[in-house]
């Protein structure tokens, strides 16, 4: 797993109270993992100020897994 | 139209003296001090360094973590409060209509601790907030997350009139079931103050004792001495009920709940009137409402804060209000040992007025040293030591910042 991946996973782990082994790529934020909207904008904050980023409105519509923001962060901290 | 009559099914608490009823009773009736250092955070550069907090609390008890990480202390309190006083009232969920249960709740600041937390994180250069800041901190959440526990549809808001906040959620939740709007009620009040912004701010308005040397003695209601308030917090929780259902059910009943007043000083935004009117008419539009006559009254759980203006007031009030009967009367502050739980007092204070009901015991006003010339001593403060009295019928006044009276009256069932 790569560092991003790493950080992602254990914000999402604290930020949300779900078990580690929920936390797969293809898990769905609000489908799986019980996030509703506002959890989700506050996962989308804490990831911003993890990787020191800006994500606008508009990309962190498209984020909706976790895989997803693994690769939106490691796109944008390359 | 003729109302219905309210009876108290279940009770619940979390506050300085212990984290139940029962345990909290045993300390009040003993004359037990919760007062200590402030553990919350440093507190070594304030003026007052003390506080009557909550101890050993596991909110973990009631909310699983990763909603309880989304409550306010304040609404942790809160949710504590009203699932004991729920699970004590031996409601059954799948019995009740939900759409005649209602939550009128308390709260005088509400998520303080959020507020000042969120804010000191605040950066120009990227002006954002948490998306939970505001739902954390609105002084009416506790009350939401209550109904969205119990699924209880019914009547719904909160009461924010600073330290009587408790005492009008109650009066709001006695006449909804009254007027026959509702079959169960889920009130009380809460609050969480104890931190920075808390005790800095109450400082500032020269509100709170400073008697850092001293913790346990800092509240000293009606003592000459006495040099503020002592802040407290936490939650106290009742479940109202309509008697004839109550009865039907073959619910265990604590005490009824008979009447309520409302006024206001009209007078100064955070000092009360030095002649006691508006608390003078407090306590007798509630003995009205509730059809008695001031000789009925048995105990009165004064507001007491132990602030120098307000207690000489209350005390002026009860003689006017009371006349000669004033001199029979029990009464006790026990923000003397309880400190003063702000939004929450009414609850904790009606609470103690239950149990002064149930048990024929008035629980005492501890740390008075020496008369104050200003206040009668011929009134019955029950001073240092508990009394065994048998008490029908009880009265809590709680006053707030703004002048807001609110005044309780229970009846032993």
């Amino acid at each position: 797993m790569s560092d991003v991946a790493a950080k992602v996973k254990a914000i999402i782990v604290d930020k949300l109270g779900v078990d580690e082994s929920e936390v797969t790529n293809e898990a769905s934020f609000t489908n799986d993992l019980g996030a509703d909207s506002l959890d989700t904008v506050e996962l989308i904050m804490e990831f911003e100020k993890e990787f020191d980023l800006a994500i606008p409105d508009d990309q962190a519509e498209k984020i909706s897994t976790v895989g997803e923001a693994i690769a939106h962060i490691e796109q944008a901290t390359k | 139209m003729e109302f219905k009559r309210v009876v108290i099914t279940g009770v619940g608490t979390v506050n300085p003296l212990g984290n139940t009823v029962n345990d909290f009773w045993e300390n009040l009736k003993n004359g037990v001090s919760g007062a200590a250092p402030i553990t919350r955070f440093d507190a070594s550069k304030h003026r007052t360094q003390f506080a009557c907090e909550v101890k050993n609390f596991d909110v973990e008890e009631y909310v699983e973590r990763k909603e309880a990480r989304k409550y306010d202390l304040y609404t942790q309190y809160a949710m504590a409060a009203a699932t004991q006083a729920m699970d004590d009232s031996g409601l059954n969920l799948d019995e009740i209509d939900h759409d005649r249960a209602g939550v009128i709740w308390g709260a005088g600041i509400g998520g303080l601790q959020t507020f000042y937390e969120e804010t000191k994180n605040y950066r120009e250069e990227n002006p954002r907030f948490s998306p939970f800041f505001i739902p954390k901190m609105i002084a009416n959440i506790a009350g939401g997350l209550i109904s969205i526990k119990y699924h209880f549809r019914g009547p719904n808001f909160t009461t924010v009139t600073a330290c009587a906040s408790a005492s009008h959620a109650m009066i709001e939740a006695f006449n909804m079931i009254r007027l026959g709007k509702a079959k169960i009620m889920i009130t009380g009040g809460s609050e969480a103050a104890v931190n920075q912004a808390g005790v800095a701010g109450f400082n500032s308005m020269r509100a709170i004792s400073t008697r850092n040397d001293d913790p346990k003695t800092a509240s000293r209601p009606f003592d000459k001495d006495r040099d503020g308030f002592v802040i407290g917090e936490g939650s106290g929780a009742f479940i109202f009920e309509e008697y004839e259902s109550a009865k039907k059910r073959g619910a265990k009943i604590y005490a009824e709940m008979i009447g309520g007043g409302m006024s206001a000083d009209a007078y100064h935004m955070t000092a009360p009137d030095p002649e006691g009117h508006g608390a003078q008419l407090v306590m007798k539009w509630a003995l009205e409402d509730a059809g008695i006559l001031p000789e009925n009254v048995d105990y009165i759980n004064v507001h007491g804060t132990s602030t120098p203006l307000g207690d000489i007031a209350e005390s002026k009030a009860i003689q006017k209000a009371f006349g000669e009967h004033a001199l029979k009367i029990s009464i006790s502050s026990t923000k003397s040992m309880t400190g003063h739980l702000l939004g929450a007092a009414g609850a904790v204070e009606g609470l103690a007025c239950i149990q002064a009901m149930r048990e024929g015991i008035i629980p005492p006003t501890i740390n008075h040293f020496t008369d104050d010339p200003e206040i009668d001593n011929r009134l019955d403060f029950t001073f240092n030591v508990a009394k065994e009295r048998p008490v029908n019928i009880a009265v809590s006044n709680t006053f707030g910042f703004g002048g807001h009276n609110a005044t309780l009256v229970f009846k032993k069932f």
